[in-house]
């Protein structure tokens, strides 16, 4: 789906909306893809202390181009830190890093990620998928959980069918039980229809807004669960003419990212 | 989905002891003789990595990765090792092609980060002949930490609550001085590790450049320990900058010269990486058939790296990765 009056792309859109979510003088761990290109358009607007870090161990950098490993030369320039990954993870642990970003193959209503295996037999899986990654810990450990998705009934399931990455669990008081930090967990979803949150009390998944252009329908029909409404239910904000020239000609100039159509 | 146990009780396979005594008789015996420990790709391989043994790689998947050494096991055909499957993308990839390994702890495997997910690497996992234990990044890696500092486990609070957990040998503890619930990482204390590194001397003493991501720690809890090296430089190095070394020699066992070491990945401050012919690895990996004769081609056809190096272009493409390298020396700068 691309911005109804063809300003922007629907990747643009996200970006953007992801962007929108961080604030200055935060710390940030960031994987590769859309998520950097939104963290680095909010460095270029709301955001210029904002602080990335990067699991591989840097931290601060002054990046030059869009990195294609967390781990590679492009997070690692004009950084203030070549540090180590457990430098990074022990932050997250010590309750110094506020926000991180994270995807994967299938989330259901209280945020939890698969990004391990697709079927019903860890032995025997129907399709192995990298695993967890920094994800698990990222989640456990950071404050304020980021996810971006695909909107798509295959994607938004009732049950995950593994729990890579923990959201709310089972619902309201799982995380702690489990032993998990208090005060943690998913944070919004920009999803490819819209921008999504999780209901303090119930811990189930609501819709904040609506990408321009999409009716709560489309939302209901590429939804595998019950999501939570609001009533009225707002727009998503438009990327600004000033946001869109920044990504454009700053962030990503080759279009390694917003050229791509929504590919979370 | 997974069958849900209501218990949230870890039941992974532990593959390799946690037992610190019996890691401390192993060091103990480790010789700490100041020796020229040079040796070839293939004597090192050959001396100390063995049928069965238990392996950890170092550097991140496609970064400061020891490939001369990956492709080593594959062209000689090891069997029935144990991988500790941590960032592992192009060197998983490596390994998976050859099919040398039958357990996996694996934190990160089969994906190759924004560049997709390796389709043999796929369907090897798939196909139910490696036995596999799930982690964290930082659970597996604090793994190595435990081990460095010889202690049997560190408690961690991460993992809790998820299948990940559910599917690692980790184990719930309470912790004895609030009663909080944490997850015990057991030490692992690989047979043998394997990392590249910028610059070595004969003995072992070695420098990373750049992030060092948990390879400080693996060095440490390596029983036996290989590292490829871009160069070799004098002792006089380390002494004039000690605070720059990353390994001390006590902790080695082989250095091997292998310029252009973490071909086709790249080498923060020294070359970047070649897309164009990790793209061929994936297209490759696509059919089976044109995958066996693109390993023929590459590893089991090549006598040594250094005619995979020449194979792809030689030191002219080489150079042109180094000219994109984006990271440069401070002395460097104009």
């Amino acid at each position: 789906m691309v911005g109804h009056n063809h300003r922007y792309t629907l990747m643009e859109l996200m970006v953007c909306t992801a962007a929108h979510q961080l604030e200055d003088n935060k710390t940030a761990v960031i994987g590769t893809g859309p998520p950097l290109a939104a963290a680095m358009l909010a460095q270029k607007t709301t955001a210029p202390n904002l602080i990335i870090l990067f699991e591989a161990g840097a931290a601060a950098p002054i990046m030059e181009k869009l990195p294609i490993s967390v781990s590679g030369s492009a997070t690692q320039t004009r950084a203030l830190m070549h540090g180590s990954m457990d430098d990074i993870m022990e932050a997250c642990q010590r309750g110094m890093v506020d926000y991180t970003f994270l995807g994967g193959a299938q989330i259901d209503m209280y945020g939890n990620l698969n990004a391990t295996m697709i079927g019903d037999d860890y032995e025997h899986p129907k399709v192995r998928l990298p695993g967890s990654g920094g994800s698990n810990d990222l989640a456990s450990l950071c404050w304020r959980t980021l996810i971006t998705m695909r909107h798509e009934k295959r994607r938004f399931v009732p049950r995950v069918d593994f729990i890579t990455t923990p959201g709310y669990l089972d619902g309201p008081g799982a995380r702690e039980a489990a032993g998990l930090p208090p005060d943690t967990g998913p944070y919004k979803v920009i999803s490819t229809l819209a921008l999504l949150s999780f209901d303090p009390v119930s811990k189930r998944m609501r819709v904040d807004s609506l990408h321009p252009g999409v009716t709560k329908e489309d939302v209901i029909a590429n939804t595998g669960f019950e999501l939570l409404f609001p009533d009225p239910l707002p727009q998503t904000p438009e990327p600004s003419d000033v946001e869109l020239r920044i990504l454009r000609e700053e962030v990503d100039p080759q279009g390694l990212i917003i050229g791509k159509a929504g590919e979370a | 989905m997974v069958e849900r146990i209501h218990e949230l009780v870890p039941r992974g396979e532990l593959f390799m002891s946690p037992d610190v005594n019996a890691a401390r008789e192993f060091f103990r015996r480790k010789s700490r003789a100041m020796t020229d420990k040079r040796l070839t790709v293939r004597e090192a391989v050959e001396r100390f990595i063995h049928d069965g043994d238990y392996l950890a790689i170092g550097g991140f998947g496609s970064v400061r990765i020891p490939t001369a050494v990956l492709h080593e096991i594959v062209r000689t055909r090891k069997r029935n090792l144990g991988f500790s499957g941590h960032c592992a993308t192009h060197d998983f990839e490596i390994l998976a092609a050859g099919e040398v390994i039958d357990r996996c702890d694996i934190s990160y495997v089969v994906g190759l980060e924004l560049r997709g997910l390796s389709p043999n690497a796929r369907r090897f996992m798939e196909s139910g002949r490696v036995k596999t234990v799930e982690w964290s990044n930082a659970g597996l890696g604090w793994r190595y930490k435990a081990a460095a500092m010889g202690v049997p486990f560190l408690p961690v609070r991460t993992m809790l609550g998820s299948d990940t957990m559910r599917y690692s040998s980790a184990k719930l503890i309470e912790d004895p001085f609030t009663g909080q619930k944490l997850l015990a990482v057991p030490a692992l204390f690989p047979d043998v590790g394997v990392i590249h590194v910028h610059s070595a001397d004969i003995y072992g003493n070695a420098q990373i450049e750049g992030v060092s991501i948990v390879d400080l720690d693996l060095a440490r809890a390596s029983r036996r320990l290989i590292l490829t090296t871009e160069r070799i430089v004098e002792t006089e190095v380390f002494r004039r900058d000690p605070w720059r070394t990353s390994i001390p020699y006590w902790l080695v066992d082989a250095v091997c010269v292998v310029p252009y070491g973490s071909y086709p990945g790249e080498m923060p401050f020294e070359y970047t990486s070649d897309e164009r012919h990790l793209a061929e690895w994936v297209e490759a990996e696509r059919d089976p058939v044109t995958f066996a004769a693109f390993l023929d081609k590459y590893i089991y056809g090549t006598k040594d790296f250094d005619e995979y190096l020449a194979q792809i272009g030689g030191e002219e493409r080489l150079m042109e990765l180094r000219r994109l390298e984006p990271l440069k020396r401070s002395q460097e700068e104009p």
